[in-house]
């Protein structure tokens, strides 16, 4: 990977990013052209009708920037840490802990606003990751990536049952229910965004500060404690970090999956995997893939729409096969 | 040579995994600025040794003592200044190049704000040149052969510009001639800086030539320990390795060299 192609692909995602951005402020119920969001945007006159429209779709169009990237940070960690190319918080479990959380706190404990959620979710996020770790270390071997995945994969799937066994009964409130299942970020506020900035801004900044850590992480825990890294002190506060990302994004838009496992893949595949280009790279391309997926799922849906995490899910199942086929070949 | 000597002993090391003791009161001091070598059979707890000296593993009894000082109560980045690994089997990162994982042994020295000085840089060229890599700085590190990749591995173990280095079989899956090679290159290091050298090795007649100092060790325990003249010897073979062979002298160094005996294709001897 030389410096010139790195720049090529910086500008790509500037211009991805601009575009998906465009798309999702101009694609709705009501469509609006690229001309008239600019001029929303930018104009004085804020008080119209199309101004309006585009005004609404911002919150919606800033969650999913804040929370794909956050999702694809989230993932980009997760398999650092496990040193596990199909780590990511949907696999192992997290999301659908935080999901379920959320989901057993509105049923039972009627929880209602941001703040609850999104400390019950967080919460939820870390039962489940500890309880993924914890059953993938059992055994004979210790912790392997494919007993975390296994492990991962069976706890998630027997959550998400879970979650349809809570919701279920309870036909009055699934309509709102319905999104902590598939995961969708139709529902933004700014309310909601105020609460969750913050938390992922200061998950950012740790993981920023944890990237050298991280990298002699990568070269296997022996080496790594060779050149004096704490590797249980990096691993437990990245893990910390990873969890909280997802765990609040979950929070707020339901479980949205595959995010975290493609993004670093492609990120990967392009500059190798050195966190310095991982993470802001996967932040960027965490928040060009959901915004994307979110502009399809109201194209394609349309006059309704899809939620987002069905779009990524059919996104991300053919990459996932890909990813195994490749790491088999090897 | 380096101006300051930095000492490593286990003192009446005991130590081992959940409970399980695999060594016992192992008490040696590691010569300084010389190539020492652990050997024994598989299971006797020499990695586990080299473990400790690393500070991988926490002793349940005694210590590791490093300049006097206990190695448990210094800075692990600090212990990273003086001592390098090279762990069995580290792991390379997807799509690293040489440069950047050499680089990577810079770590100990580099702190928030204060990373890729002009000393980091010098200490990695340095370090790839003393392995013979700064042709292939710019290559994958995943793409190289086994015995290419490991001189890359000892190379980020120089960038860490330590007086100590421990290696657990750096010589392990490579060609005989990779094998060679890799010892020469040690010694070269130990010779030219001084370098004190810590290692295990399989290879018998491999360590008797390269070792300055040998400790042999079994079920635990260690039986012997002197220059290779001094350890290999036929019965020290016997209690280490329960192998009957015969010691000669190797014609090219006049190390000792052993000649395992086995059960078949010996020559009858007519007498006796």
């Amino acid at each position: 990977m030389n410096r010139e192609k790195q720049i090529k692909i910086f500008i790509l995602c500037i211009f991805a990013m601009i575009l998906v951005v465009m798309a999702s402020l101009s694609f709705g119920a009501r469509k609006i052209g690229f001309t008239d969001v600019i001029t929303a945007l930018v104009g004085t006159e804020t008080d119209t009708l199309v101004s309006r429209i585009v005004q609404e779709r911002i919150p919606r169009t800033i969650f999913s920037i804040v929370a794909g990237s956050a999702l694809a940070v989230s993932g980009a960690i997760m398999q650092t840490i496990t040193r596990n190319p199909i780590s990511d918080p949907s696999i192992l479990g997290v999301n659908t802990g935080a999901s379920l959380a959320v989901v057993a706190g509105i049923a039972w404990f009627q929880i209602n606003t941001y703040t609850q959620y999104i400390f019950v979710a967080v919460i939820g996020a870390f039962a489940a990751a500890i309880f993924v770790y914890g059953i993938a270390s059992l055994g004979y071997g210790g912790i392997t990536p494919v007993k975390l995945a296994l492990s991962g994969a069976a706890t998630s799937a027997a959550l998400s049952s879970m979650v349809s066994a809570v919701m279920l009964p309870r036909t009055e409130v699934m309509n709102a229910f319905r999104f902590w299942q598939v995961g969708s970020v139709s529902g933004a506020e700014w309310k909601g965004m105020l609460l969750l900035l913050p938390i992922v801004l200061i998950a950012f900044l740790i993981v920023v500060c944890m990237i050298p850590s991280l990298n002699m992480i990568s070269l296997g825990d022996e080496t790594a404690k060779g050149l004096g890294v704490n590797v249980n002190f990096v691993r437990g506060v990245a893990a910390f970090a990873g969890v909280i990302l997802c765990g609040s994004v979950t929070a707020l838009a339901g479980p949205i999956g595959f995010v975290g496992l493609m993004i670093p893949h492609i990120v990967r595949m392009l500059f190798g995997s050195d966190m310095k280009y991982m993470i802001p790279f996967s932040a960027v391309g965490g928040a060009i893939l959901l915004t994307g997926s979110d502009v399809i799922g109201r194209m394609i849906g349309s006059p309704g729409e899809l939620e987002v995490g069905v779009v990524t899910a059919l996104i991300g199942a053919p990459v996932l096969i890909a990813i195994v086929r490749k790491s088999k070949g090897k | 040579m380096n101006m300051n000597t930095h000492r490593l002993k286990a003192d009446h090391l005991t130590a081992g995994y959940d409970k399980k003791m695999i060594i016992n009161d192992i008490h040696i001091q590691i010569p300084d600025h010389k190539i020492s070598i652990i050997i024994g059979a598989n299971a006797c707890g020499k990695s586990t040794l080299l473990k400790s000296f690393a500070r991988l593993l926490k002793p349940e009894y005694g210590d590791i003592v490093l300049d006097g000082k206990k190695i448990s109560t210094l800075s692990t980045k600090q212990v990273a200044r003086t001592i390098g690994l090279l762990p069995q089997s580290p792991v390379v990162p997807e799509g690293i190049k040489v440069f950047d994982l050499v680089s990577r042994g810079r770590y100990p020295y580099q702190s928030f704000g204060k990373s890729n000085t002009k000393e980091d840089f010098i200490a990695v060229e340095k370090a790839m040149d003393v392995m013979g890599i700064t042709k292939i700085a710019n290559e994958n590190t995943d793409e190289l052969s086994g015995g290419q990749r490991q001189r890359v591995w000892i190379a980020m173990a120089l960038a860490q510009q330590t007086d100590i280095l421990i290696l657990d079989e750096p010589t392990t899956f490579l060609d005989i001639t990779y094998q060679v090679e890799i010892l020469d290159l040690l010694t070269d290091l130990n010779k030219k800086m001084g370098t004190t050298i810590l290692m295990v090795l399989h290879d018998i007649n491999l360590t008797a030539r390269y070792a300055d100092y040998l400790f042999a060790m079994k079920d635990g325990k260690l039986v012997a320990s002197g220059t290779p003249h001094e350890v290999i010897t036929e019965n020290t073979m016997k209690e280490v390795f329960a192998l009957s062979c015969e010691v000669i002298t190797d014609p090219l160094t006049g190390s000792p060299l052993i000649l395992p005996k086995g059960r078949h294709h010996l020559f009858t001897k007519s007498h006796g």
